[in-house]
């Protein structure tokens, strides 16, 4: 009897909702197999299908997006061997999992918490109610390579935004794989995108890029590059989340700011009157 | 013309057993003291099974069993974990939905579409809302550090069985407290049902107790000492009851009580869907809805067209077998709220105002009251005044915006208004007169997780949905 | 407020004679709610049609379909084919009955008319520069006269958008008053195409706009426009043709085209005329689907219904 011989899985970009190769054709060797290099212009076509990918999400109910998001801590724990298997430890694949949970928790409470109705001086109705801010770049931590992408996807998406991620350069398996839970989560195509490959190649894209609306540097290590793309962020007035200068504690409460720097706050005034 | 043949739902679907047993620690009980009683499809008046009558001994054992679980497992558990229970539980009404909206159907007397298009949607969306807050309490406004209360008692009434549960049960877990719930008697089923799911959800043992039972095993619930909370939907009558009963003990309490909702209709108004929104707000459930816009009141310069439309809309209102799929008015729930309409109704036709009901052909057993309109009613009418809980609307008029809102508070109800008019500042006037605790406009009847319902005045106090309605189950 | 739905009839002939008395009244009629219509029609949209009532719809739906071809590619050969369909559309089975109408390009006319003559079945055309309607109103008269001439007894026109957008009502009723001249004793069919009308409140004006200006039937749509016949739009046009009846003792039809592609579709539509005007209308004088595909899959669940199984595809002709 000989020995049964592997299919091994080719590890691929995730844009739009499908899984292309980078169209540079280029690939770097990295936890043992051949990951997608991602390009410039693999940055930019990620950008257009979050971009397509933004209104659909946002016009979605909160009450949707909670579903979806939960759906996809559904499917995440379901692979939890898998992760496991590509080395991330149980006990990250369980604190993600829970984190998916509790930001799908937060789609129809944010809102609430972070709007409300303003007694305005005078004959008026005035209310005030977060939106998305649209399309997000994220530079996910380093490591953990699963918790921290989970910590910096869900509360960018929870609210409506989409987002372009740049992955773990060293560790990107886990985002490959994660990026297969959400294409089989309900999650329509394009309000996650995946790049694999080197960051300092697509995230300066992403931070000069004039269609990209946000920036969070969390997994900036580099204080002068942080401040470099801060700069070309600057451009078009990103929104700029900062790399924690003492490092991130992922396993604590998240908080909600997370969210609430994503977002727009629209105030609408009306008249009352016979 | 254009026959709809029947289109039954599947009554298959659901196994409904002979007997039931009260729902004590994660068990379904014999009951020591109780004795049984009939639960019957008002439809049809046939017996759908034998229910258990919990008496004190019970309650007093349900109430222990919840205390139990609440001090040693539900309290302390995080509220991360709380959550993943709650979601659970969410997931299996999904899952299970159609089961549970034909024996709502079977046990209310409810339109099939009805329960599979709105309640069920609602319950299970309802218990995904409050499982997203079960960690997240600290968020909600309420203090950095909220507490649950303890023990709820919760009493819930007939017209939205599973639905009301849903009200109570999602936010009491969530902030961890536990509960015993007494379905009302003429509508047990979906709540043993919902036991069911709680065992198949391996929710901790003693967190939900379900015991059925009349108008005394409410009060025995309510009354016991070992309750911190009470959470009535009902009737006005019996929440003044339970008000009186908690006074002067530490029990919390909140009640969600009737209505007399004015539906006001201006002459600028989307005439073809406030016609929509006047024959939901009083026909949708048969009338057995305490936010149901019972009075039309309707602008003097376009009440005869307005009524033209809405006589010619209620003529396409099909009456008949509640799991029919094309039913849109099924069975009233018992013969009990059948004879209380039919008296009111003769009233109005007693004290003068105009009856009017299409022509529409009533099964021969079974509960039923055809859909009807009063016209030339004044505020001094008995119809007007009091709460009817079925599918009978009084209509009434004014002439001034002023007027409109004289009219729809001069009541002792304020539970819900509607506005109909194409203006919007007009819509913000009136809503900041009307002593309402929901004031829907351009729509009527909506419901939704994240919105908190409750009433004015003798409509009760408390709200149930949204942040709000943590905060009757939270110590702070 | 107009006078929707009263009982007292109106004289409503005088209202094109003037720009401002046309805006007054058009802008006077009630506004429509476009969640409360969406809702209404997404709820007629859950009646569950079964067993006979199926039959009956679907053979109805038949009877009203406007078997259409209106591509730059179309042939004599082509469109004598689609009306043979028309005639009998099931040739295994004689009792299924023949179809309302053939609808084509003028150019086409001739051919289908050799086809349909003494048949019961109509033959509608397009006309007035279908389907932008951009075109001279000379040239749109001429277009509709030699329809009308080549044998078509029914004219599909399509109003000026542009001009209804920009508020030129008056033009727009002209128009219509002209084409329905140009019509002779043919049936007007106008198309308000509702995708660029964009509201609701749009879509119940243009319906009263071209009621008043003499037009027999409302149509939604061209079918070249992204946006075509959808529950709501038609919802609120059915509204309209009841209200004008109430106002003026005239009845007018309505014909959803474009997008209809489904035997479930169609019984929507059918469910939503029999619970907003009633019977009065299910009739092929008063509704008509504008349609291509639909006639097969209204065959196939025929065929169902008879003999129990789901035929595919291939057991229906092409054309």
């Amino acid at each position: 009897m000989s020995e049964r011989v592997a299919v091994r899985k080719t590890y691929k970009l995730f844009i739009g909702g499908k899984f292309p190769r980078s169209e540079s054709g280029r690939s770097y060797l990295v936890q043992d197999s051949n990951v997608s290099l991602a390009s410039r212009k693999d940055a930019r076509d990620a950008v257009v299908a979050a971009r397509a990918a933004a209104k659909g999400w946002a016009g979605a109910t909160a009450y949707n997006r909670g579903q979806i998001l939960y759906r996809v801590a559904e499917m995440l724990e379901g692979r939890r061997e898998q992760f496991v298997a590509l080395g991330v430890p149980a006990d990250e694949v369980d604190a993600a999992t829970d984190r998916w949970v509790w930001y799908a928790g937060w789609s129809d409470k944010l809102p609430q918490v972070y709007g409300g109705a303003n007694p305005v001086a005078g004959p008026y109705f005035n209310l005030s109610a977060p939106e998305p801010t649209g399309v997000v770049a994220v530079a996910a931590p380093e490591s953990p390579a699963l918790l921290g992408l989970v910590s910096v996807i869900a509360p960018a998406i929870v609210t409506g935004n989409t987002v372009v991620v740049a992955a773990s350069p060293s560790a990107p398996l886990a985002a490959v794989t994660l990026a297969e839970v959400l294409a089989t989560s309900d999650l329509p195509g394009g309000v996650v995108n995946i790049l694999t490959g080197h960051p300092k190649e697509t995230v300066p894209t992403l931070a000069s890029h004039l269609d990209v609306n946000a920036i969070d540097l969390t997994g900036v290590a580099d204080a002068d590059l942080a401040t470099e793309l801060e700069v070309s962020a600057a451009q078009n007035l990103k929104r700029v989340l900062r790399p924690a200068p003492a490092g991130h504690d992922w396993s604590a409460d998240p908080g909600i700011t997370r969210m609430t720097a994503l977002l727009e706050t629209k105030t609408v005034w009306h008249p009352k009157g016979v | 013309m254009f026959e709809y043949a029947p289109a039954p739902e599947s009554r298959s679907v659901v196994d409904i057993k002979p007997t039931y047993g009260l729902f004590v620690d994660g068990r379904f009980v014999d009951p020591t003291d109780g004795g049984s009683f009939k639960s019957i499809n008002p439809a049809s008046e046939e017996v759908l099974a034998e229910v258990a009558e919990a008496g004190a001994q019970d309650v007093d054992r349900a109430v222990r069993a919840a205390r139990t679980a609440y001090e040693q497992v539900w309290g302390p558990m995080p509220g991360r974990d709380r959550a993943k229970y709650l979601f659970r539980i969410a997931r299996i009404i999904q899952e299970r939905s159609r089961e549970l909206a034909v024996l709502e159907s079977l046990d209310n007397g409810k339109p099939i579409k009805e329960s599979r298009d709105v309640d069920l949607p609602l319950v299970a969306a309802h218990f995904f809302y409050y499982a997203g807050w079960a960690d997240k309490l600290p968020y909600a406004g309420f203090g950095p550090d909220p507490r649950p209360v303890g023990v709820a008692a919760q009493v819930i009434p007939w017209n939205f069985p599973l639905l009301m549960l849903a009200w109570k049960i999602a936010p009491a877990l969530a902030a961890g407290n536990t509960v015993v719930l007494k379905p009302a008697e003429t509508t047990p089923l979906t709540a043993l049902l919902f036991a069911e799911i709680c065992q198949q959800a391996e929710l901790p043992a003693g967190v939900v107790n379900i015991v059925t039972g009349a108008g005394e095993t409410g009060r025995a619930l309510v009354e016991h000492p070992g309750v911190d909370k009470v959470a009535f939907t009902g009737s006005t009558e019996v929440g003044r009851a339970i008000a009186r009963a908690v006074a002067g003990t530490r029990k919390r309490l909140t009640l969600e009580l009737g209505g007399k909702a004015a539906n006001i209709v201006f002459d600028d108004a989307p005439v073809d869907q406030a016609v929509e929104g006047i024959v939901n707000g009083i026909f949708f459930n048969q009338g057995h809805v305490c936010c149901a816009g019972s009075r039309l009141l309707v602008q003097e310069n376009v009440a005869d067209r307005v009524l033209e439309s809405l006589k010619r809309r209620m003529a396409q209102l099909r009456v008949g077998d509640p799991l029919d799929k094309n039913t849109d008015i099924g069975a009233i729930n018992s013969a009990a709220q059948l004879a209380r309409i039919r008296e009111l109704s003769d009233a109005g036709s007693a004290e003068g105002a105009e009856r009017w009901s299409p022509p529409c052909e009533l099964p021969e057993r079974g509960f039923w009251f055809a859909p009807t309109i009063f016209t030339g009613v004044t505020q001094a009418h008995r119809i007007a005044r009091e709460e009817i809980f079925g599918p009978v609307l009084s209509v009434l008029t004014f002439r001034t915006p002023a007027e409109a809102v004289e009219k729809a508070n001069n009541t002792p109800y304020g539970l819900s208004a509607g506005i109909w008019t194409d203006k919007g500042s007009r819509i913000l006037w009136m809503a900041d007169r009307l002593r309402a605790g929901v004031v829907w406009a351009n729509t009527f009847n909506k419901f939704d997780p994240t919105s908190p319902f409750g009433g004015y005045k003798e409509s009760g106090y408390g709200r149930e949905g949204g942040r709000h309605g943590l905060e009757g189950y939270l110590s702070v | 407020m107009t006078a929707t739905a009263t009982s007292a009839r109106s004289d409503l002939s005088e209202l094109g004679r003037s720009e401002t008395a046309l805006r007054t009244f058009l802008h006077g009629l009630p506004g429509v709610d476009q969640v409360g219509a969406e809702q209404r029609a997404a709820q007629l949209g859950t009646r569950s049609i079964k067993t006979s009532a199926k039959a009956q719809a679907i053979d109805l739906a038949i009877r009203m379909v406007d078997l259409t071809t209106l591509e730059g590619a179309d042939t004599p050969g082509k469109v004598r084919a689609l009306a043979a369909k028309a005639l009998r559309p099931d040739p295994a089975d004689p009792s299924c009955p023949h179809v309302g109408a053939v609808c084509v390009y003028p150019a086409m006319v001739p051919y289908v008319a050799e086809v349909l003559r003494g048949s019961g079945v109509h033959l509608a055309s397009v006309a007035t520069a279908f389907p932008s309607g951009q075109a001279p109103l000379e040239i749109k008269l001429a277009d509709t006269r030699a329809a009308v001439e080549a044998g078509a007894d029914e004219i599909d026109m399509v109003i000026n958008r542009g001009a209804f957008l920009a508020g030129r009502y008056a033009e727009v009723y002209d128009e219509i008053v002209a084409t329905k001249q140009a019509c002779r004793d043919a049936h007007l069919k106008v198309i308000l195409e509702t995708g660029e009308l964009a509201t609701y409140d749009n879509v119940r004006r243009a319906s009263w706009l071209a009621m008043l200006a003499g037009g027999d039937f409302i149509k939604t749509s061209t079918g070249k426009v992204p946006v075509a016949a959808t529950l709501p739009v038609t919802l609120v046009m059915l509204e309209a043709v009841r209200d004008f009846r109430a106002a003026t003792g005239r009845q007018v039809g309505v014909k959803p085209a474009g997008g209809i592609k489904t035997t479930k579709d169609a019984i929507k539509y059918l469910v939503m005329v029999n619970e907003t005007v009633g019977a009065d209308w299910l009739d092929p004088d008063w509704f008509r689907f504008g349609a291509s595909s639909l006639l097969n899959d209204l065959l196939m669940q025929r065929t169902k219904l008879t003999t129990g199984v789901y035929p595919g595809p291939d057991y229906f002709t092409l054309d």
